[in-house]
């Protein structure tokens, strides 16, 4: 390639702070976020995808294309145990047909993200690397994703009864902001527990019976706001205690420790893994029943296979447990007016249950 | 005496009740959206307007609910705004305390409610399809010649239904228009089209629910004998449809405006003032929120449709739940 080369990578959630972040110190390259998903974004994507692929897919394609316009040149794509598998060759030859000209590195393969690859990787667009440096930053970028999680948790918890309207958000965006210009590992871990600090003087109101709600389903639809409408704020709207699963620290490194026990815990229901995060959501359909929540929320992309799987397994654990549950399909289409239907019906069922 | 209104506003019908203290209604009618949904509401207040004794009447709480509830809770100034699964449930449970299941099928949706001890513990609602609502059942009614009203009493003369590809609107139409070609009876067809409404609702709507009796069966579609009695043939039971079944979900809405704090001081007025509601581009980001704008009078009143505060042009008014 004789142009200079700009690396990207697509959006998920707040994610592109830390991805940015490690990078930006591997690499001697520019490095350049894919422009915030808007309407835009979606709209390329649907348009140059194959109709019935399931939607992270059509926002990965749309952030490539933007990001593409905006410059880029080398693009990250990561990949998963299902469908998300086939992304990274898909969407390379559905932009190569439409002209663009860059080269797309992958961070894992059949369908596992490993360590070694991402080295393998790096050392590819940049020689110069070295083993130390980048294990370095590689901890560094794990820490702080461990650490936006966990404030994450706290959010999640918290931010439905916030005193103050925005309070959260505000101090969220001004953690992310002091992560990103961390210089070592440990500021950031002074920087961590600051905002953890923060986090948990911010005033609240908080009733002691209020309505806890727990998100459940596939990975992408979870942790990207957009792909779900925001379902998660408008949640918090409505002064309910959100608990989700699903974060990259789970993804990375959780997922495949608990995986023995998770099966234990629902040997009445699964024998084997689904596939993907199928089992895991019986797992927490089941913990969520257990630890006294008020309702689940099961989201996905329309036509996800593990998920399609796992909702019949989902359904009977639901029924046995007596807890109500109701499901969403995302895709570029999805009428929100229907979504926000539904769940305002799902608050009023869970609140008149709970006066009971 | 202190009163309530309840407007169920769909895409093909408006209903309105206005009820007492006992829930008795005072006053109702239903009429056609036709499109405008500004409109109907007021030929609706026109209507409920002369059906009440003024002078001794005084409407103190409002409730909307339907697809357009937003833009006609703007309108009427209204204290309750509610989704309508809620209020179809609230409305049956006044009339029957002990039902357990409620068939809704109406102009664009259908749904499910499942109900115990008196609270809703489950409900669904058709996601992806139109096949089986009342717009599906008119179009082809038209198609075939018959008025859609007469649609139900037909089907019931019919002495062997015709099969009728009930998965989504597209075949059923391909299909009725080759059943109707090879020769097979209106009568038949229009009961096999009944029988596929049914189907397609319990495979869809009603997937993997446990339907227990007493079902009640509202909405538009239930006025058709037809489909109530395709109904009753698949599920094995009687299923009750009220002769204001199609109020239910203004019923409801009236008594949950009942039963909310906030009251107000309505009369009939709004009707003769102008409304005009009006779409705005938001230029702030590549979103390009399209708000709407009501005005009363010239003068804006509400705003909603900006996904972040950029777009705000007014405050909001909080949101009712």
């Amino acid at each position: 390639m004789n142009k200079k080369p700009i690396i990207s990578f697509p959006h998920l959630g707040d994610y592109h702070i830390p991805i940015k972040f490690l990078l930006g110190h591997l690499t001697s390259y520019e490095v350049i976020e894919a422009p915030p998903i808007t309407k835009k974004t979606i709209e390329l994507g649907t348009k140059h995808s194959p109709d019935f692929v399931c939607v992270p897919f059509k926002y990965n394609l749309g952030n490539f294309i933007e990001t593409l316009d905006a410059g880029a040149n080398i693009l990250i794509q990561a990949g998963g145990g299902c469908r998300y598998g086939y992304y990274p060759e898909v969407q390379e030859k559905i932009l190569k047909d439409l002209g663009y000209n860059f080269e797309l590195l992958t961070l894992g393969e059949n369908g596992h993200v490993y360590l070694k690859h991402i080295y393998k990787m790096m050392k590819r667009i940049n020689p110069k690397t070295n083993i130390f440096k980048s294990s370095y930053y590689g901890i560094m970028t794990i820490l702080m994703v461990r650490f936006m999680d966990e404030i994450d948790k706290i959010i999640r918890k918290n931010i439905g009864f916030e005193k103050e309207k925005g309070s959260f958000t505000t101090l969220k965006k001004e953690m992310l902001d002091d992560f990103s210009s961390c210089k070592n590992i440990h500021s950031l871990i002074g920087a961590y527990h600051k905002y953890k600090k923060e986090f948990l003087m911010l005033p609240i109101d908080k009733p002691d019976n209020c309505l806890k709600v727990g998100i459940i389903g596939e990975l992408y639809t979870s942790m990207e706001p957009f792909s779900s409408y925001f379902l998660e704020r408008e949640l918090a709207s409505m002064n309910i205690e959100i608990k989700r699963f699903t974060n990259v620290t789970y993804l990375l490194f959780q997922k495949r420790l608990r995986e023995k026990k998770m099966l234990k815990y629902i040997k009445d229901y699964c024998k084997y893994t689904l596939g993907a995060d199928g089992m895991d959501n019986v797992y927490r359909t089941k913990y969520l029943i257990d630890n006294d929540y008020d309702g689940i929320i099961h989201i996905k992309p329309f036509g996800c296979t593990p998920e399609i799987g796992a909702i019949p397994i989902i359904k009977r654990v639901c029924d046995e447990g007596k807890i109500p549950i109701i499901y969403f399909s995302f895709d570029s289409q999805t009428s929100e007016i229907g979504i926000k239907t539904r769940l305002e019906a799902f608050y009023d069922m869970l609140k008149i249950k709970k006066g009971r | 005496m202190n009163a309530y209104l309840g407007v169920d506003i769909g895409s093909i019908s408006t209903k309105g009740v206005v009820i007492d203290e006992e829930n008795n209604i005072l006053a109702s009618d239903y009429i056609w959206t036709k499109g405008n949904p500004i409109d109907a509401v007021k030929r609706l207040m026109n209507s409920l307007k002369d059906q009440v004794d003024n002078d001794r009447v005084k409407i103190i709480g409002i409730g909307t609910t339907g697809s357009a509830r937003k833009l006609i809770g703007s309108m009427l100034n209204a204290t309750v705004v509610k989704n309508e699964i809620t209020a179809h449930a609230i409305g049956t449970l006044s009339l029957y305390p002990d039902v357990r299941t409620i068939f809704e099928i109406g102009g664009q949706d259908s749904k499910i409610i499942l109900i115990e001890d008196g609270i809703v513990t489950d409900y669904a609602m058709n996601t992806l399809c139109a096949a089986g609502t009342g717009a599906f059942l008119s179009s082809q009614a038209e198609r075939l010649g018959v008025a859609v009203e007469d649609f139900g009493k037909i089907a019931l003369t019919s002495q062997k239904p015709t099969k009728i590809a009930a998965r989504c609107t597209v075949f059923a139409e391909s299909d009725l228009v080759h059943k109707a070609q090879m020769g097979y009876k209106k009568e038949d067809i229009i009961a096999g089209l009944c029988n596929s409404v049914v189907s397609n609702y319990l495979n869809n709507v009603g997937k993997g629910k446990k339907i227990y009796s007493p079902i009640i069966f509202q909405g538009g579609v239930s006025k058709n004998v037809g489909v109530k009695k395709a109904f009753e043939n698949e599920v094995g039971t009687e299923v009750i449809v009220d002769k204001n079944g199609h109020l239910m979900g203004a019923l409801g809405v009236a008594i949950l405006s009942k039963n909310a704090t906030n009251k107000t001081n309505f009369d009939f007025s709004m009707a003769d003032e102008e409304f005009e509601t009006k779409g705005v581009e938001c230029n702030g980001c590549s979103n390009h929120c399209e708000i709407i704008c009501v005005s009363k009078n010239h003068q804006m009143i509400d705003s909603w449709g900006n996904r972040c505060s950029k777009g705000d042009l007014i405050n909001k008014k909080k949101s009712h739940y």
